[in-house]
């Protein structure tokens, strides 16, 4: 696919977004818009996807006569760029499919058909620029147009409040990101990459740019400490949307991450892999910790997605702590981990959001404590949502696995690095990445064993049906590709190679020539893992024993009523909920991250009133930074409100004390 | 013909660890009955209660879903392989290569995803409270796993169990971090197979209950299933922990079926040696209360990682 030709793509887009409008009141609008959606994604995923294996060491350029007249707009289509056209394109094909069907539910559709498109559009166009003026133009407008779908639902004041922290959030990262912008073009005011990335800058400098970039795009993937908006406007978008903002335009944000540090600012320092590796194994462990006793559905994803986002960081500072003392071949390693999982992750958190929207067309609910039994009335989408969850814990022969594998083989080569505190922290960064895995496993059985399985808990999840075939073909499409990915891992590791040779300066070992592609990063004797045949394994092993007893010992089956150790209870409130899931586990980590805090108000022997337990969590990065921060800003900007009041001298001297200030910092200057 | 016969001995190491894993179940339970001056059940009455279940119908809850009749089978695989991936009587198998320690682990991870989740299935209280227990100790026994193979792969240069074995063989020497990750491994192992002090494999109805709380709902070839990839579970940790530190007797790759008679002879008798010790600390040693358990995962866990720490401070530690 030549650049120009995904140019038009991206037009295109943009021209449909112009013309959901008109269709506004068309009956089938929200088909016909998502349909042409999909297939211009389609065609980008594919173009792109045939461009990284085809020719993966070309590099197109191209400038438009757009924007800032003296600049024009650039763009550039490299490996990276592919690699994440392909993860983009591929959550928003999986999304139009979805919505295809799922569309069908929304009442006002036009507040989400224009912007759609639109979104789509700023997301690809963002990896293409190949100016800080495209770049940032092209980011901002995926910011606002995710934006405005956040504020879809605008009838519910939970979603204005998600709308508003987004878009305060959106503007720090943005600011943060013109800042960085800035630093990196210097005083000749080269805005195109390529001068960007041939300037030499002081190391200090460096340094203050890769801060500001993890400011810009860390808030955009959902780092902590700067995830607070993410659980909040990911679930307050529709379903499909919701899917892409975590499944996408986080890697967007990766992308921007990845592009400023690894290609334009220069070679790079240790210490910002140590702030890496301690911010991603942070989210990590913390994202899904929140996950582990949220209620709500589509904010539980929303939490995963912190945690596997904390992953990829994890990963990408490895690689530049390794990059940093030239062990290119480990910093290759890492890197292509970090990328594997950027696809996965994108793959599965899509499904899971598909499979909450499905719940939440049939329900009407997000609160898992009135969901359950939801296997029987939506058998085909909990088999995907089924799968979705093995592969979102890292279970073989799941995709995820892979990638977290990959990420414990770079763990373990880093006895390589020389610098003592790297080599005493990267065991607790490998720790946290476990911890973090297993807590995600845990989450997960409690999000798919509160949800689907057990006795309905409301009468709304007693009626639930199956949702519509558009939404399960796109189910079902990408369970297929997590599966595929579990057991072909080589495959996509051989594609990702030119990726890591651009900016890293080393590849990964050719991957497809290993017998029944195995997968083996380092060398066959030190480690290597085969999706396919642990697949093979447990396929013929569970035919194999299902037909053993079943001919040999008995097959029949009789129904009769739960045992339940004699006591059987038919009030579906005598099941575990999911806060009585999550008790030991908030108990076991609970004072330390959530500071949770459990009240029981028992009444007095005698006294006939029910007895209550509450308990409380908080996020404490929202008391201990954001609220005395949004204090000291009501603070200031109440003590500036004074300024509102003056008289008409005060407004006059004012004017003047500022020209005065001003010639003086001029005259000063000089 | 050679392809052939590594085959056969791929397909004689799956058969073997079925065989005898129920075995090392009543070896445990006849050595544990001695202890406590019983005359116990016979070493066989394992296979006897598998034959019989496996006879009978199923009773199944009538809000059962399709998973509840599938994921035995489920749990019952992913265990089998996992126990046949780990060297028991030769390195270096056809398939050795296919997974290594960080792999099977994750594998048993699986086996427990659904073992959980099936505890939740038909909605009774007990299941989710073993459920949500075997969740939160898994919390601290996964990554416990992961760290001793670390501590394991360091030494040995390779997470691939044949090369560990193999390492160990030629490099014979005492080790602090080596001590460390044996010692988290004893208390994972506890945990991960329902064993004193962590779970009482002898109870139903009790409150503290785990693993038995989750499959209460079970019965005819169901539970036959499940009770036999729990007899899977303890072979595959004896064996494993054989493999890693005593992996003596092990027919190296390439040997001929003399070496694998005398591998599998030697294999018997560290089974011997691992239920015998089973049985004595389990008899020697009271049961927690289910709170203490994070605790003392916790202590295995800290113990993995200060085995891989030393590991990365100094190779020869």
């Amino acid at each position: 696919m030549p650049l120009a030709l995904a140019l038009w793509y991206v037009a295109g887009l943009l021209v449909l977004s112009v013309a959901a409008i008109a269709m506004r009141g068309l009956p089938r609008a929200s088909a016909i818009v998502y349909a042409a959606c999909g297939a211009i994604a389609f065609a980008l995923l594919f173009g792109a996807a045939q461009r990284l294996i085809a020719f993966p060491d070309a590099t197109a350029r191209l400038t438009l006569p757009l924007g800032l007249p003296w600049i024009g707009a650039r763009f550039r289509l490299d490996a990276l760029s592919c690699f994440f056209l392909v993860v983009i394109n591929l959550g928003a094909v999986g999304a139009c499919l979805y919505a295809i069907g799922y569309g069908a539910h929304e009442k006002e559709p036009g507040r989400i058909l224009p912007f759609f498109p639109a979104f789509v559009a700023g997301m690809n166009c963002v990896v293409v620029a190949d100016d800080a003026f495209t770049f940032l133009v092209s980011w901002e407008f995926m910011s606002l147009a995710s934006w405005a779908l956040v504020l879809a639902h605008h009838d519910e004041a939970e979603n204005r409040r998600a709308g508003f922290v987004y878009i305060v959030m959106a503007s720090l990262g943005a600011t943060a990101l013109l800042l960085a912008f800035g630093l990196l073009a210097g005083p000749s005011g080269g805005y195109d990459f390529a001068t960007i990335a041939a300037t030499p800058r002081p190391e200090w400098l460096a340094g203050l740019v890769v801060v500001l970039a993890l400011v810009g795009a860390g808030s955009k993937a959902g780092l902590a400490p700067l995830h607070v908006w993410l659980p909040l406007a990911h679930p307050a978008a529709p379903s499909h949307v919701s899917a892409l903002m975590s499944g996408a335009m986080t890697k967007v944000a990766v992308y921007g991450f990845i592009r400023i540090v690894f290609d334009l600012v220069g070679p790079v320092q240790l210490w910002w892999s140590v702030v890496m590796m301690l911010l991603g194994a942070g989210s990590a462990v913390l994202g899904v910790m929140f996950a582990a006793i949220e209620r709500d559905l589509k904010r539980l994803l929303a939490y995963s997605t912190i945690e596997n986002i904390g992953v990829v960081f994890t990963g990408l500072g490895l690689a530049m702590a390794f990059k940093a003392n030239n062990i290119e071949w480990a910093a290759a390693l890492a890197f292509s981990a970090a990328l594997l999982h950027v696809l996965n992750h994108s793959l599965f958190k899509s499904l899971l959001f598909f499979g909450a929207g499905a719940v939440l067309g049939a329900t009407g609910l997000r609160d898992i404590e009135k969901l359950g039994g939801l296997i029987h009335r939506m058998p085909r989408s909990s088999f995907a949502m089924l799968g979705a969850a093995m592969a979102i814990s890292a279970l073989p022969p799941l995709n995820g696995f892979v990638s977290e594998w990959l990420l414990f083989q770079a763990v373990l080569v880093s006895p390589a690095l020389p610098q003592w505190g790297l080599k005493l922290m990267t065991p607790a960064v490998g720790a946290a990445l476990a911890l973090a895995a297993a807590l995600g496993a845990a989450a997960f059985v409690r999000m798919f064993g509160i949800v689907y399985l057990g006795r309905p808990r409301s009468p709304a999840a007693i009626k639930a049906t199956e949702t519509d075939p558009w939404s399960l073909a796109a189910m079902f499409l990408v369970l297929a590709l997590c599966l595929s990915l579990g057991v072909a891992p080589g495959l996509v590791l051989d594609a990702i190679a030119p990726v890591a040779h651009a900016l890293i300066g080393a590849r990964l070992p050719e991957q497809s020539t290993m017998a029944w592609l195995t997968v083996a990063p380092i060398a066959e004797a030190r480690s290597s893992y085969n999706g396919l045949l642990v697949f093979a394994f447990i396929a013929i092993s569970t035919l194999t024993a299902i037909e053993v007893i079943h001919r040999f010992g008995s097959r029949a089956i009789r129904r009769a009523s739960a045992w339940d150790c004699g006591f059987p209870n038919d009030d579906p409130a005598t099941q575990y909920t999911a806060s009585s899931f999550a008790q030991p586990i908030r108990r076991v980590f609970g004072n330390i991250v959530f500071s949770a805090r459990e009240n029981v108000d028992m009444p007095a022997p005698g006294d006939s009133r029910a007895a209550h337990l509450t308990v409380e969590t908080t996020d404490r990065i929202w008391s201990w930074i954001y609220e005395p921060l949004t204090g000291a800003i009501n603070r200031i900007a109440t003590s500036i409100n004074r300024l509102q009041f003056l008289t008409i001298r005060g407004y006059l001297s004012l004017v003047f004390a500022a020209l005065v200030a001003l010639l003086l910092t001029v005259a000063t200057w000089r | 013909m050679a392809l052939m016969l590594d085959l056969a001995a791929q397909g004689a190491q799956m058969s073997l660890v079925l065989a005898l894993a129920p075995g090392l179940l009543g070896l445990t339970r006849k050595i544990k009955a001695r202890l406590l001056r019983r005359r116990g059940p016979p070493i066989v009455q394992p296979y006897r209660d598998l034959a019989k279940l496996l006879r009978k119908e199923a009773v199944v809850a009538e809000n059962a879903s399709w998973l509840f009749r599938s994921a035995p089978y489920m749990i019952f695989v992913a265990t089998w392989v996992a126990a046949s991936l780990i060297p028991t009587f030769a390195t270096g198998l056809i398939f050795s290569w296919t997974a290594d320690l960080i792999a099977i682990t994750a594998l048993l991870g699986s086996a427990r995803f659904f073992l959980a989740l099936v505890g939740m299935d038909v909605g009774t209280s007990f299941g989710g409270i073993g459920s949500s227990r075997e969740a939160m100790f898994a919390t601290l026994a996964e990554p416990a796993m992961i760290m001793i193979s670390f501590t394991v792969a360091l030494i040995a240069g390779s997470t691939q169990l044949s090369s560990v074995a193999e390492h160990m063989l030629s490099h014979l020497e005492l080790r602090v971090s080596l001590g460390l990750a044996l010692f988290g491994l004893i208390i994972v192992a506890l945990a991960e197979n329902a064993r004193i002090p962590v779970d009482n494999p002898a109870t139903h109805l009790e409150l503290t209950m785990v693993h038995e709380a989750m499959i209460l709902e079970y019965s005819g070839r169901h539970l036959a299933v499940i009770e036999m990839a729990a007899a899977l579970k303890l072979l595959l940790y004896v064996s494993l922990a054989a493999c890693i530190f005593a992996p003596w007797g092990l027919a190296p790759p390439g040997a001929g079926p003399l070496f694998w008679a005398i591998g599998v002879v030697a294999y018997l008798f560290k089974l011997l040696a691992g239920g015998c010790m089973l049985a004595v600390f389990e008899t020697s040693i009271a049961k927690m209360r289910v709170f203490r358990v994070p605790e003392l995962l916790g202590a295995a866990l800290m113990l993995g990682f200060l085995g891989v720490l030393l590991l990365f401070v100094s190779r020869s530690l």
